[in-house]
């Protein structure tokens, strides 16, 4: 045992392996592309990323001034108001790169999990731009929950899911879903650099 | 601002008028990405980024 340890390596040293080989670091930054990436269709995808940034920047000053501040201080208005306007860019974007990949059927060439990750990532953001909205504490997010209550608990996830208890939900906005969100986006861009854009489908051989 | 957005119907398919203007100006959006030139596209070096997949 101690001896197929020592042939066959630790898995510290097989998971360094597997780094270096899948992610070289010169391709983690290119610095080139090909041709074809260059068109309009392409920034689409970095522009949700840039509005995701200012999301969570927002975010992250809203959840420590609080409630009170973002409904009565100037400051707070502005930053709430960035916060709304930059998930709407978001979505907008996240659409946009969407049909931009549907009709790239970019899902070839092996890149299959690249596309259910940025699926999951999009059904993800949906429900955390739902318990946002219960988080805004104004009438809105009252009746927001009021009536998604009904919805909830007609699905049965009612029980564990309770759109009316504001403290799940706001833990649920301001901690696990943009962890979840987070990460997925990494591993989505590093699924991005490990494969390459895909070829446009006019280039592939008939 | 401060009433009820108009409600546009069309068959079962009833939309808001923002939604709708949205979705007009998105598909506005995607259709010139489609066409509009990438600045800097002569600079390029074709499928760089093939080498590396291939070799």
């Amino acid at each position: 045992m101690a001896e197929g340890r020592r042939a066959g390596g630790s898995w510290t040293r097989a998971l360094r392996r597997m780094i270096e080989r899948e992610l070289p670091t010169e391709h983690l930054l290119p610095d080139q592309e090909p041709a074809y990436v260059a068109s309009w269709v392409y920034v689409f995808g970095v522009v949700a990323i840039a509005a995701l940034v200012w999301v969570m920047v927002s975010g992250v000053v809203l959840a420590f001034f609080g409630p009170q501040w973002w409904h009565v201080s100037p400051q707070g208005h502005v930053v709430n108001s960035i916060h709304f306007w930059s998930v709407q860019l978001f979505f907008i974007f996240m659409v946009l790169h969407l049909w931009g990949q549907y009709f790239g059927a970019t899902w070839r060439d092996g890149r299959a999990t690249t596309w259910m990750v940025g699926v999951v990532v999009f059904l993800v953001s949906i429900g955390t731009a739902f318990t946002g909205y219960l988080a805004q504490q104004n009438f809105a997010s009252q009746w927001i929950a009021v009536n998604a209550k009904d919805a909830i608990n007609s699905t049965g996830a009612g029980a564990f899911f309770n759109v009316l208890n504001f403290g799940q939900m706001y833990g649920l906005h301001v901690m696990l879903l943009p962890i979840v969100i987070t990460t997925l986006v990494a591993v989505h861009l590093v699924q991005v650099r490990m494969r390459g854009v895909v070829k446009p489908i006019e280039t592939e051989p008939s | 601002m401060n009433q009820p957005a108009p409600y546009v119907h069309w068959g079962f398919v009833v939309l808001s008028l923002p939604n709708l203007v949205l979705i007009g100006v998105m598909l506005g959006l995607f259709a010139l990405a489609l066409v509009l030139p990438f600045p800097g596209r002569r600079h390029r070096r074709p499928a760089a980024d093939e080498e590396r997949r291939d070799g």
